[in-house]
Protein backbone atom coordinates (compact mmCIF):
# COMPACT_ATOMS: atom_id res chain seq x y z
CA UNK A 1 0.00 0.00 0.00
CA UNK A 2 2.53 2.13 1.23
CA UNK A 3 4.50 1.40 -2.10
CA UNK A 4 1.23 2.34 -4.29
CA UNK A 5 1.01 5.77 -2.51
CA UNK A 6 4.70 6.49 -3.38
CA UNK A 7 4.06 5.62 -6.94
CA UNK A 8 1.09 7.78 -6.80
CA UNK A 9 2.92 10.72 -5.70
CA UNK A 10 5.80 10.64 -7.58
CA UNK A 11 3.85 10.38 -11.15
CA UNK A 12 1.92 13.22 -9.62
CA UNK A 13 4.96 15.06 -8.94
CA UNK A 14 6.35 14.08 -12.25
CA UNK A 15 3.48 15.38 -14.44
CA UNK A 16 3.18 18.79 -11.98
CA UNK A 17 6.71 19.26 -12.91
CA UNK A 18 6.37 18.51 -16.71
CA UNK A 19 3.31 20.65 -17.13
CA UNK A 20 5.03 23.83 -15.34
CA UNK A 21 7.51 24.40 -17.94
CA UNK A 22 4.63 25.40 -20.02
CA UNK A 23 3.63 28.20 -17.98
CA UNK A 24 4.44 31.70 -19.46
CA UNK A 25 7.60 33.31 -17.83
CA UNK A 26 7.19 35.77 -15.38
CA UNK A 27 6.22 39.11 -16.66
CA UNK A 28 5.61 37.44 -20.24
CA UNK A 29 3.92 40.01 -22.02
CA UNK A 30 1.98 37.63 -24.58
CA UNK A 31 0.67 35.43 -21.46
CA UNK A 32 -3.20 34.72 -21.37
CA UNK A 33 -3.48 36.57 -17.98
CA UNK A 34 -1.95 40.02 -19.74
CA UNK A 35 -3.63 39.56 -23.01
CA UNK A 36 -7.24 39.00 -20.96
CA UNK A 37 -9.11 42.72 -22.12
CA UNK A 38 -10.11 42.78 -17.58
CA UNK A 39 -6.12 42.96 -17.08
CA UNK A 40 -5.21 46.68 -18.48
CA UNK A 41 -8.37 48.06 -16.72
CA UNK A 42 -7.86 46.64 -13.46
CA UNK A 43 -4.03 47.56 -13.90
CA UNK A 44 -5.41 51.21 -14.66
CA UNK A 45 -8.26 51.64 -12.58
CA UNK A 46 -8.22 49.54 -9.40
CA UNK A 47 -5.95 52.42 -7.55
CA UNK A 48 -8.28 55.11 -8.16
CA UNK A 49 -11.17 53.26 -7.92
CA UNK A 50 -10.64 51.35 -4.39
CA UNK A 51 -8.28 52.86 -2.74
CA UNK A 52 -5.56 50.28 -2.27
CA UNK A 53 -2.19 50.00 -4.51
CA UNK A 54 -2.60 46.26 -4.17
CA UNK A 55 -4.24 44.62 -6.69
CA UNK A 56 -5.32 41.56 -5.72
CA UNK A 57 -6.34 42.60 -2.49
CA UNK A 58 -8.57 45.27 -4.73
CA UNK A 59 -10.18 42.68 -6.51
CA UNK A 60 -10.34 40.29 -3.19
CA UNK A 61 -12.65 42.66 -1.31
CA UNK A 62 -13.89 45.38 -3.50
CA UNK A 63 -14.73 44.10 -7.27
CA UNK A 64 -15.36 40.60 -5.45
CA UNK A 65 -16.25 41.53 -2.41
CA UNK A 66 -19.80 40.00 -2.94
CA UNK A 67 -17.40 36.59 -3.04
CA UNK A 68 -15.40 37.09 -0.17
CA UNK A 69 -18.52 37.52 1.98
CA UNK A 70 -19.54 34.08 0.86
CA UNK A 71 -16.35 32.74 1.40
CA UNK A 72 -16.09 33.80 4.74
CA UNK A 73 -19.73 32.53 5.49
CA UNK A 74 -18.41 29.13 4.38
CA UNK A 75 -15.48 29.43 6.89
CA UNK A 76 -18.30 30.83 9.98
CA UNK A 77 -20.59 27.67 8.75
CA UNK A 78 -18.18 24.80 8.38
CA UNK A 79 -16.73 26.20 12.17
CA UNK A 80 -20.12 26.08 13.53
CA UNK A 81 -21.03 22.54 11.90
CA UNK A 82 -18.08 21.14 13.63
CA UNK A 83 -18.72 22.65 16.47
CA UNK A 84 -22.56 21.38 16.56
CA UNK A 85 -20.85 17.69 15.78
CA UNK A 86 -17.99 17.38 18.12
CA UNK A 87 -18.73 19.67 21.00
CA UNK A 88 -18.93 17.97 24.29
CA UNK A 89 -21.51 19.77 26.92
CA UNK A 90 -21.48 19.18 30.39
CA UNK A 91 -24.84 17.15 31.46
CA UNK B 1 1.26 16.25 30.54
CA UNK B 2 3.55 14.15 27.59
CA UNK B 3 7.84 14.68 27.62
CA UNK B 4 7.65 17.60 25.26
CA UNK B 5 5.17 19.51 27.17
CA UNK B 6 7.30 18.88 30.46
CA UNK B 7 10.38 20.77 28.44
CA UNK B 8 11.59 23.40 29.60
CA UNK B 9 13.35 25.13 26.84
CA UNK B 10 10.29 24.74 24.81
CA UNK B 11 7.76 26.23 27.13
CA UNK B 12 9.81 29.26 27.43
CA UNK B 13 10.63 29.52 23.94
CA UNK B 14 6.82 29.20 22.97
CA UNK B 15 5.65 31.82 26.00
CA UNK B 16 8.49 34.39 24.17
CA UNK B 17 7.42 33.51 20.54
CA UNK B 18 3.60 33.47 21.08
CA UNK B 19 3.39 37.24 21.22
CA UNK B 20 5.55 37.99 18.51
CA UNK B 21 3.27 35.45 16.12
CA UNK B 22 0.54 37.74 17.15
CA UNK B 23 2.08 40.49 16.37
CA UNK B 24 3.06 39.44 13.21
CA UNK B 25 -0.62 38.13 12.26
CA UNK B 26 -1.50 41.71 12.43
CA UNK B 27 0.76 43.05 10.25
CA UNK B 28 -0.35 40.33 7.89
CA UNK B 29 -4.08 41.34 8.47
CA UNK B 30 -3.50 45.16 8.28
CA UNK B 31 -0.85 45.30 5.60
CA UNK B 32 -3.04 42.99 3.25
CA UNK B 33 -3.91 46.22 1.52
CA UNK B 34 -0.67 47.86 0.22
CA UNK B 35 1.30 44.04 0.28
CA UNK B 36 0.90 40.29 0.22
CA UNK B 37 -1.43 39.19 3.02
CA UNK B 38 -4.94 39.45 4.33
CA UNK B 39 -7.95 38.76 6.32
CA UNK B 40 -7.61 34.88 5.92
CA UNK B 41 -3.82 34.40 5.90
CA UNK B 42 -3.23 36.62 9.13
CA UNK B 43 -6.34 35.19 10.53
CA UNK B 44 -4.77 31.77 10.15
CA UNK B 45 -1.79 32.92 11.29
CA UNK B 46 -3.05 34.19 14.86
CA UNK B 47 -4.90 30.85 15.61
CA UNK B 48 -1.40 29.19 15.03
CA UNK B 49 -0.19 31.46 17.88
CA UNK B 50 -3.04 30.36 20.08
CA UNK B 51 -2.90 26.76 19.04
CA UNK B 52 0.60 26.33 19.66
CA UNK B 53 0.09 27.95 23.28
CA UNK B 54 -2.74 25.35 24.06
CA UNK B 55 -0.50 22.38 22.23
CA UNK B 56 2.03 23.03 25.01
CA UNK B 57 0.52 24.54 27.98
CA UNK B 58 -2.64 22.29 27.71
CA UNK B 59 -5.99 23.14 26.20
CA UNK B 60 -7.61 24.25 29.60
CA UNK B 61 -4.87 26.73 29.99
CA UNK B 62 -5.66 27.82 26.07
CA UNK B 63 -9.29 27.98 27.05
CA UNK B 64 -8.17 30.08 29.48
CA UNK B 65 -6.71 32.48 26.72
CA UNK B 66 -10.12 31.45 23.98
CA UNK B 67 -12.50 30.83 26.18
CA UNK B 68 -15.91 28.40 23.82
CA UNK B 69 -17.60 31.64 24.32
CA UNK B 70 -15.43 34.40 23.08
CA UNK B 71 -14.69 31.90 20.22
CA UNK B 72 -18.30 32.18 19.46
CA UNK B 73 -18.97 35.87 19.93
CA UNK B 74 -15.98 36.43 17.54
CA UNK B 75 -16.42 34.01 14.75
CA UNK B 76 -20.17 36.05 14.63
CA UNK B 77 -18.34 38.87 14.81
CA UNK B 78 -16.07 38.83 12.05
CA UNK B 79 -19.20 37.83 9.39
CA UNK B 80 -21.43 40.97 10.86
CA UNK B 81 -18.82 42.90 10.68
CA UNK B 82 -18.36 42.61 7.25
CA UNK B 83 -21.73 42.42 6.03
CA UNK B 84 -22.67 45.47 7.69
CA UNK B 85 -20.04 47.10 5.73
CA UNK B 86 -21.87 46.09 2.77
CA UNK B 87 -25.00 47.01 4.09
CA UNK B 88 -23.84 50.57 5.31
CA UNK B 89 -23.18 51.17 1.76
CA UNK B 90 -26.48 50.30 0.66
CA UNK B 91 -27.71 53.16 3.66
CA UNK B 92 -25.70 55.74 1.85
CA UNK B 93 -26.84 54.89 -1.35
CA UNK B 94 -24.45 53.03 -3.16
CA UNK B 95 -25.28 49.67 -3.89
CA UNK B 96 -24.08 46.15 -1.79
CA UNK B 97 -20.13 46.36 -0.49
CA UNK B 98 -19.31 50.01 -3.01
CA UNK B 99 -17.09 51.32 -0.63
CA UNK B 100 -16.61 54.73 -2.36
CA UNK B 101 -20.69 55.43 -1.74
CA UNK B 102 -20.10 55.89 1.97
CA UNK B 103 -19.62 59.62 1.88
CA UNK B 104 -16.96 59.77 5.41
CA UNK B 105 -13.92 61.50 3.74
CA UNK B 106 -13.72 63.86 1.19
CA UNK B 107 -11.90 61.41 -1.12
CA UNK B 108 -14.06 58.12 -2.29
CA UNK B 109 -11.17 56.25 -2.67
CA UNK B 110 -9.37 56.83 0.96
CA UNK B 111 -12.62 56.18 2.24
CA UNK B 112 -13.01 52.65 0.41
CA UNK B 113 -9.12 52.28 1.25
CA UNK B 114 -10.22 52.26 5.00
CA UNK B 115 -13.52 50.01 4.59
CA UNK B 116 -11.30 47.39 2.72
CA UNK B 117 -9.35 47.37 5.83
CA UNK B 118 -11.98 46.90 7.85
CA UNK B 119 -13.40 43.86 5.73
CA UNK B 120 -10.00 42.74 6.26
CA UNK B 121 -10.28 42.59 10.04
CA UNK B 122 -13.37 41.10 9.82
CA UNK B 123 -12.28 38.50 7.79
CA UNK B 124 -9.38 37.87 10.48
CA UNK B 125 -11.50 37.87 13.62
CA UNK B 126 -13.62 35.19 11.87
CA UNK B 127 -11.03 32.91 10.56
CA UNK B 128 -8.94 32.84 14.04
CA UNK B 129 -12.13 31.98 15.80
CA UNK B 130 -12.89 28.89 13.77
CA UNK B 131 -9.18 27.98 13.34
CA UNK B 132 -9.15 27.78 17.39
CA UNK B 133 -12.74 26.22 17.63
CA UNK B 134 -11.90 23.95 15.61
CA UNK B 135 -8.48 22.96 17.32
CA UNK B 136 -10.08 22.82 20.29
CA UNK B 137 -13.13 20.56 19.33
CA UNK B 138 -11.11 18.03 17.93
CA UNK B 139 -8.77 17.37 20.81
CA UNK B 140 -9.53 15.18 23.37
CA UNK B 141 -10.80 17.13 26.71
CA UNK B 142 -8.47 17.01 29.61
CA UNK B 143 -10.36 14.26 31.62
CA UNK B 144 -9.86 11.78 29.30
CA UNK B 145 -6.73 12.13 29.26
CA UNK B 146 -6.05 11.91 32.85
CA UNK B 147 -7.98 8.78 32.38
CA UNK B 148 -6.21 7.12 29.70
CA UNK B 149 -2.98 7.65 31.79
CA UNK B 150 -4.55 5.90 35.12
Amino acid sequence: MKTLALFVVVITGAMLIYAGHDLPAFGDINSPAYQAPMTQYFIEKSLPESGVPNIVTALLASYRGYDTLGETAVIFTAGMAVMLLLRRRET
Amino acid sequence: MSKIQESVIIRTVVRIMVPFIELFALYVIMHGASGPGGGFQGGVIFGAAIILYAMIYGIAEGKKKMSDSLDRILASAGLTIYAATGLACIVFGGMFLQYNAVPLLSDPALVSKYLIDLVEIGIGITVLAVMISLFFDVSPPESDVEEAKE
